[in-house]
């Protein structure tokens, strides 16, 4: 049997044991919703203005730059399953590929993007 | 081969010769024994979390000089149950203005995106769910599950409070998914391998944490930023947040965030166990009975959950800016060169005897450690003066 069936069946009992806990709170639990018991929690006063307001920018630069990491380590991550096969010219190699990417790192630090503002 | 070598062949093959005999198809037999397995090793895990409520609550209360719960049961051992009863006769709440389908959605990713940790997970020798060749790919897309679980939640709740909570847990998880990526490459480098149980096995000279005491140490506080806990619990955050993410779930979904993340940090536990501690091995005492592997296993991811447990409860909640600070500029830094250092021992070294490898890989690490944490030293007393000149320029 393929290896990943398995998985899938991992995720499939995965799923039903949480959803199966959250029907018993469903049918064992009181159900008296009224509107006021629906509004949410803001400290005691009534929730004031719209709640799904946009991201700040900020966001996206942190997100631009751990996509680039983690392409990287779908690059790396063969590079060291096989390392020990390919021998010292390979991970030479591999010490100047992340190196490129500290420099990176380095450019978008003093560049500033890395402070929380 | 008895069922006291390897229990879980014995029952399957048992299990599908009976159904088999019934006149059932062969290939839906093994199908519906693989999944009673599942959900066996799945419901075990289920009730081993509910004890972990009572562990989690008696280890915290004996950090904080209490108890714990003693009255309910021999040494409170009830209590959980007790627990787990009146999470279920709670109203289940949905907030008005919230994303329906997002919202319940949220509580069970969560609790899925552990469960399914633990499907590479060996447990022993020849009990664990799939022995996959990507097994520690596949620990790091479950993870990111997990987050995902709590960004939804943040999100659909129409809570501000939650929303806050998620915009962190965003934050967080864009950042500590890098230096636990690059560490996790170490283990794959000395076994040469990304299957768990390829990385146990090629431990059986020396634990990698012997080879590399910082990726470990690395790994582990990755690890507790990635589970949400102190002092990374800045998506929770309670006395700025109310409760963060999970502010407006109430009842068994509630119930799925904490119990969640209670198994969550056990499984981290367990996986640097795995990584770093030899996993089920414990000098050739595995190999007496599978049985007994089970137990290696469970008491080193205990330990491993305790430290989790010690750091969340003797250390304070740091601020977003100081967490993104250590992460950016000293913890990825940091855990590149460690993995460029390791890499070129390994290749240097390789064919000398395992004693000068394993000094000079111990070695390298402690070097390392000690000069970035000089150089954290240096920034910060830099950082300090800068901050002191401000307010004496303020002060005249």
């Amino acid at each position: 049997m393929n290896e990943w069936l398995y998985v899938a069946l991992f995720i499939i009992v995965g799923t039903i044991i949480p959803i199966g806990a959250i029907a018993a709170g469903f049918v064992f639990g009181p159900k008296k919703s009224n509107p006021v018991k629906l509004s949410t929690y803001e400290c005691g006063i009534e929730p004031v203005g719209d709640v799904w307001v946009q991201f700040k920018a900020q966001y996206y630069v942190f997100a631009l730059v751990f996509l680039v990491f983690d392409v990287e380590a779908v690059f790396l991550f063969p590079w060291a399953v096989k390392l020990g096969q390919l021998g010292l010219f390979a991970v030479v190699e591999g010490i100047i590929f992340i190196s490129i990417l500290i420099v990176g790192l380095i450019y978008t630090w003093r560049k500033g993007m890395l402070e929380w503002v | 081969m008895s069922f006291w070598n390897d229990p879980l062949k014995v029952a399957a093959d048992w299990l599908e010769g009976l159904l088999t005999g019934w006149g059932m198809n062969a290939a839906f037999a093994h199908v519906l024994v693989a999944f009673l397995g599942v959900l066996i090793l799945l419901s075990l895990l289920m009730v081993f979390d509910i004890f972990l409520v009572w562990i989690e609550r008696k280890v915290v209360a004996r950090f904080q000089d209490r108890l714990g719960p003693n009255r309910v049961g021999p040494f409170g051992l009830i209590q959980p149950f007790a627990d787990i009863i009146k999470l279920i006769i709670k109203e289940d709440t949905t907030p008005g203005g919230a994303d329906k389908i997002v919202y319940n959605l949220a509580p069970i990713l969560s609790m899925m995106s552990v469960l399914i940790l633990w499907a590479v997970v060996p447990i022993a020798p020849v009990i664990l769910g799939v022995d996959l060749n990507v097994g520690v790919l596949f620990l790091i897309a479950a993870g990111a599950i997990s987050a995902l679980s709590i960004i939804m939640a943040g999100w659909s709740s129409n809570n501000k409070f939650a929303l806050i909570g998620g915009f962190r847990q965003v934050a967080m998880m864009v950042a500590f998914e890098i230096p636990m990526l690059t560490v996790l490459l170490i283990p794959t480098i000395f076994a040469g391998s990304m299957n768990m149980n390829a990385i146990i096995q090629t431990q059986d000279r020396l634990w990698y944490f012997v080879l590399s005491p910082l990726g470990a140490l690395i790994f582990l506080i990755a690890a507790i930023a990635e589970l949400g806990r102190a002092p990374f619990d800045l998506a929770e955050g309670e006395s700025e947040l109310v409760a963060g993410f999970n502010t407006e779930y109430s009842g068994m979904k509630f119930g799925m965030f904490y119990a969640g993340e209670l198994l969550h940090a056990m499984t981290f536990g367990g996986i640097w166990g795995i990584l770093f501690f030899g996993g089920y091995r414990f000098f050739g005492l595995e190999l007496v009975s599978p049985f007994l592997a089970i137990l290696i296993f469970v008491i080193k991811a205990l330990l491993g959950y305790w430290i989790i447990m010690w750091i969340k409860y003797t250390m304070l909640r740091i601020r977003i800016d100081q967490m993104l600070m250590f992460n950016w500029m000293f913890l990825t830094p940091l855990s590149f060169v460690l993995l460029m250092v390791t890499a070129l021992i390994n290749a240097l070294l390789r064919d000398a005897s395992i004693w000068v490898y394993a000094i000079s890989m111990f070695l390298s690490n402690i070097i390392l450690a000690l000069i970035a944490l000089e150089i954290a030293r240096n920034v910060s007393k830099k950082e300090r003066a800068r901050l002191e000149g401000i307010k004496k320029a303020a002060a005249t």
